[in-house]
């Protein structure tokens, strides 16, 4: 194949993986090399395929409850009997406590207008992603129905979320919750994505502080944006490309 | 088994099972995945998913911070490649290095691939080499980075690239093959 030295760049920006400038030069490289073309075309109707035939098997239930078999406790559980050891634990504990408070303290003084930056938030709704997955946390109103999701975010929220179903986009809407991140209330939407779950936190955009960028926290991919009434966030285990699609979508509304 | 697994899971408790629970358990259904794909099986998988689920947790004081998904994949991966060595000795591994690239990137029948349904994916993947069975599911399937693949599979991250393209032209050639066959036996 006459193509042999862009064969990598080929696949490095068919998965998004070049910087900005390899992409615009493979780009360049692209417009005249037909061989280039096809094999993109070919890359492409292959991962169609493989997206549309569900491939991912989630794990069976069996083995779900082999590791909550246990209801799961309160963070540590002590045993009862061991009482002078308990003392002990909690005035340590006490002590941790008012350290961290005295700390949060200082630093709420220290930095009077701090706005949480956008890789804070992230960490945050990351967190909330987990927790939303935990059984039965999911969603507080569950439906495919916009018009039912809607609604019920009014009186919850002082302001009415985007609410869109994007079955027809391949992101069918599963529901929506009421996330509290950092002291502000937050809608979430949450999209199915082939088998995947991608929790869309929209929160009043605030002035200052902008939420934007992209990243991966505990192999979570996280992609901020806002538009003018609006910040987005949006925390799945899909690929960044599928967070981006589903951006797109929400941007063109 | 289902013995064995009761007892076991007792090693779930203490301290650190709130954490565990919290950071790890999440990826339940990716780290079944994976190991579905490359067990070619649901039942082996679901063993050596808990198997390797319990050696998270062993582990689990060694684990910082950072990419706990990757981290829990990596020992599944490893779990599944041990496994394979015991039990299917006889299966191949990894890929040839020579498998050339040439020809059939030239001709992609785009149209029998776009057109293949879950089966003929499924059969297709099974019969990659598991070296490229990995990668695809990692980079398909799971939605990993080229980073979190080369992490996973501890290769360099070249390589990885490398045998991404030769696994994605692989399936390809193996989605065309039944359709140029059907075609010639019609003439």
């Amino acid at each position: 194949m006459a193509c042999e030295q862009s064969l990598v760049q080929l696949h490095g920006y068919f998965d998004g993986e070049l910087d900005a400038l390899g992409a615009a030069a493979f780009e360049k490289h692209l417009q005249t090399c037909t061989d280039c073309q096809r094999l993109l075309a070919a890359e492409k109707a292959l991962r169609t395929s493989m997206q549309n035939a569900e491939l991912f098997e989630r794990a069976p239930n069996s083995l779900r409850n082999a590791f909550r078999a246990a209801p799961s406790k309160a963070p540590v559980v002590l045993p009862r009997s061991a009482d002078a050891a308990s003392f002990r634990w909690r005035s340590l504990a006490l002590a941790a406590a008012l350290l961290l408070a005295v700390f949060l303290g200082w630093r709420q003084f220290s930095r009077p207008s701090a706005i949480p930056s956008t890789q804070m938030v992230a960490s945050t709704l990351v967190d909330a992603h987990l927790r939303s997955l935990q059984p039965g946390h999911l969603t507080d109103v569950e439906s495919t129905d916009r018009h039912t999701v809607k609604p019920w975010f009014d009186g919850r929220l002082d302001f009415a979320p985007p609410v869109q179903d994007l079955a027809n986009q391949g992101f069918p809407l599963m529901g929506g919750r009421l996330d509290v991140v950092q002291g502000r209330s937050v809608a979430a939407l949450v999209y199915g994505r082939r088998k995947h779950i991608i929790n869309v936190f929209i929160a009043k955009a605030q002035p200052g502080a902008r939420w934007s960028g992209s990243g991966t926290e505990q192999g979570y991919h996280w992609l901020a944006w806002q538009d003018r009434e609006f910040s987005f966030f949006a925390v799945s285990d899909v690929t960044s490309a599928d967070l981006d699609e589903l951006r797109q979508l929400f941007v063109k509304q | 088994m289902e013995q064995k697994s009761r007892e076991r899971l007792n090693v779930l408790e203490g301290e650190d099972r709130a954490r565990f629970e919290a950071v790890v358990l999440p990826h339940l259904d990716a780290a079944f995945n994976l190991a579905r794909w490359l067990l070619r099986g649901r039942s082996d998988a679901e063993d050596v998913t808990q198997d390797a689920l319990l050696r998270a947790f062993r582990a689990f004081g060694t684990y910082r911070s950072g990419n706990a998904r990757a981290w829990l994949l990596q020992i599944v991966r490893n779990a599944c490649f041990t496994w394979l060595r015991q039990n299917r000795s006889g299966e191949q591994l990894t890929e040839f290095d020579e498998t050339s690239m040439s020809t059939e990137s030239e001709n992609p029948e785009t149209l029998a691939i776009a057109s293949s349904n879950r089966e003929q994916l499924a059969r297709a993947l099974e019969g990659l080499p598991a070296s490229f069975r990995e990668i695809l599911v990692l980079r398909e399937l799971e939605g990993c980075s080229y980073k979190e693949i080369a992490e996973i599979t501890s290769r360099p991250i070249g390589t990885v690239m490398s045998a991404l393209a030769r696994a994605r032209q692989q399936i390809r050639s193996s989605l065309a093959q039944p359709l140029r066959k059907e075609a010639s036996r019609g003439l």
